[in-house]
């Protein structure tokens, strides 16, 4: 609908070669991008019969929701959602803190080699995850927290600090320093001068942060699946993996439990692209 | 800048600023030294000693170099090295090309714009495992959309098994997965960098009598080089470090022709438990991502 009200536009407007190959290309990927979702979304509601249907049916009938039911009643995958959202909660929100605190150190408190800190830390922050992943077992097996929600929160902030160390402190020292100043003289401390002057100023930052930590430790699986052993830890993308039987691999409850998960993730994207773009594109434009 | 003053002391807290500073970046540091450095440290000290846990009463004596010297005399390890480079580079170049051109798309006025541009970032938000799972479903052998579609117009004869018939087959299907996955990166990225070109670039050049293609060549990607470079390199980074997607999708197969360093290291160390030459052989691939990571920081931080 929306594509044919376009192409008329178009149509009448300017109606060039080029203007056509140009959307063309666009009806072409964006088919491209929307189709895998379509096709995840049809598969859910499949009757068992229409998903060993050859060819499969383009609009699935009848619509069948038993998948939905299934996964919520018959399966522990409730449980993994809830351990991903509680993991992914306590990340963010742990992980913020901590980010928060250092980058006003490294932005504004005169630390000795905050540079050279900074370096160092974002170069760790990309080193290969099966690269720490033996010895980083061991630490939270000896430590007593191999297969809980804790261990995977401590792995998930220190890994999602150094990106968010690095984004805040940037921000923060584009902040004008005289606001700060202004209030040390009028007698605030530095602390109080971060939470009263530096945070409200950096509300988008900080709320393209959060959605950066949610949306990568809500997705995290190497670790998750190495660390959890038990259906009463296991995060979703973990779970998911275990829905695979050995001989029988259930499309149509993969495809629905997907989808539950995905909703979120999709209607976030939808709200919050502008905080999101701005993540991803820090660091692509010169400063 | 009085705020900078290095002895002023902090009113009432008896710390002075660079003090402070300390107390409150510590945590974070010994967080992220206790999680990411002290294994990784461990990892190269276990890369030069003989840990196999399955054989325990061998001890793990030191053997130097040795481990090094094995891997790189066994096919295997050199076939998942070569597909490491063979899929960055290959994927990488290819979804710089398709993400300018939705860039380029992206950055025209036209009404659904912001939807457009919402839509492609789905799929850069999906967890790999089920983008993993999705196309596998779609790539399936016998009840694959894709086989469907290609039997309907006539490409394929009957359904073929497009992960598992041959190697190559298995390659550009992952190419395809990668391609949908994380082009939206790049076009977004390149999307800022083509907003921050000066429109009046393009009106000069027009005066001049340049077309749209020499315009692009002239213009467009020279003054995107820094944009290229940045999404090139941290692309690149992500592709070596890729674990996720084909652990699910293939887990290495058919054989071993998409097993990537990454999914030969996590083999060696938990399925073959030897964990001497499992250690050994990320730290190869840690080298590789910690000399492109250094030259990733050195370009996002360079101000001009």
């Amino acid at each position: 609908m929306a594509a044919a009200m376009g192409f008329r536009y178009w149509m009448r407007k300017r109606v060039s070669p080029f203007n056509l190959v140009v959307l063309l290309f666009t009806l072409v990927f964006m088919a491209f991008f929307l189709f895998p979702f379509y096709w995840q979304l049809t598969t859910a509601v499949r009757t068992s019969e229409n998903l060993t249907r050859i060819p499969p049916q383009f609009f699935p009938n009848p619509i069948d929701m038993h998948r939905f039911v299934n996964i919520f009643q018959k399966t522990t995958f409730p449980i993994s959602i809830r351990n991903s959202l509680i993991i992914a909660l306590f990340t963010t929100a742990i992980c913020l803190s901590f980010s928060v605190l250092s980058s006003y150190a490294i932005a504004r408190l005169n630390v000795p080699g905050s540079k050279a800190i900074m370096f160092i830390v974002l170069v760790i922050s990309m080193l290969p995850g099966v690269s720490i992943i033996g010895p980083l077992y061991l630490v939270f097996k000896n430590a007593g927290i191999i297969n809980t929600r804790l261990c995977l929160v401590i792995a998930y902030t220190a890994f999602f600090l150094p990106f968010a160390m690095w984004f805040l402190s940037s921000f923060f020292r584009t902040i004008p320093p005289d606001l700060e100043e202004a209030a040390t003289i009028d007698g605030c401390t530095p602390l109080q001068a971060l939470l009263k002057i530096i945070i409200p100023l950096s509300t988008p930052a900080v709320f393209t942060i959060l959605m950066m930590i949610f949306i990568n430790s809500w997705n995290e699986f190497l670790f998750a699946f190495t660390f959890t052993s038990s259906d009463q830890i296991r995060t979703y993308p973990v779970g998911l993996i275990m829905f695979r039987g050995l001989w029988n691999v259930p499309w149509g409850d993969l495809c629905a439990g997907s989808v539950v998960v995905a909703t979120p993730i999709v209607l976030l994207v939808l709200v919050a692209q502008r905080y999101i773009i701005q993540g991803l594109t820090a660091g692509a434009m010169k400063g | 800048m009085a705020v900078r003053g290095r002895r002023q002391r902090v009113k009432g807290q008896g710390l002075s600023r660079t003090e402070l500073g300390v107390v409150l970046i510590v945590p974070s540091l010994l967080l992220i030294a206790l999680v990411s450095l002290y294994p990784f440290f461990r990892t190269l000290w276990n890369s030069l000693h003989s840990i196999r846990l399955n054989v325990p009463a061998a001890g793990q004596p030191f053997v130097g170099i040795k481990n090094y010297v094995t891997l790189f005399g066994t096919a295997r390890f050199l076939n998942s090295l070569a597909l490491t480079f063979l899929f960055a580079v290959s994927f990488v170049s290819l979804q710089l090309m398709v993400g300018l051109a939705i860039a380029q798309v992206l950055n025209m006025k036209f009404k659904l714009r912001a939807l457009v541009r919402a839509t492609i970032l789905i799929p850069w938000a999906m967890a790999l495992v089920i983008t993993a799972i999705l196309w596998q479903w779609m790539y399936n052998a016998v009840f694959g959309i894709i086989n469907a579609m290609f039997v309907g117009i006539g490409i394929l004869k009957a359904p073929i098994d497009f992960l598992g018939i041959s190697g190559l087959s298995a390659y550009f299907s992952v190419m395809a997965v990668e391609l949908w996955q994380n082009t939206p990166f790049m076009a977004i990225i390149l999307l800022a960098g083509l907003q921050g070109i000066p429109s009046e670039l393009y009106e000069a050049a027009k005066i001049d009598g340049a077309g749209r293609w020499v315009s692009l060549w002239r213009i467009t990607v020279p003054q995107l080089k820094h944009a290229i470079l940045v999404a090139l390199l941290f692309r690149s980074i992500d592709a070596i470090r890729a674990f996720d997607l084909l652990f699910v999708m293939t887990q290495g197969g058919p054989g071993t022709a998409t097993e990537i360093g990454s999914l030969y290291s996590y083999k060696l160390l938990f399925t073959f438990l030897d964990f001497g030459r499992g250690s050994a052989s990320t730290m190869v691939m840690s080298v590789i991502t910690i000399a492109l990571a250094i030259l990733y920081i050195k370009v996002i931080s360079t101000k001009d």
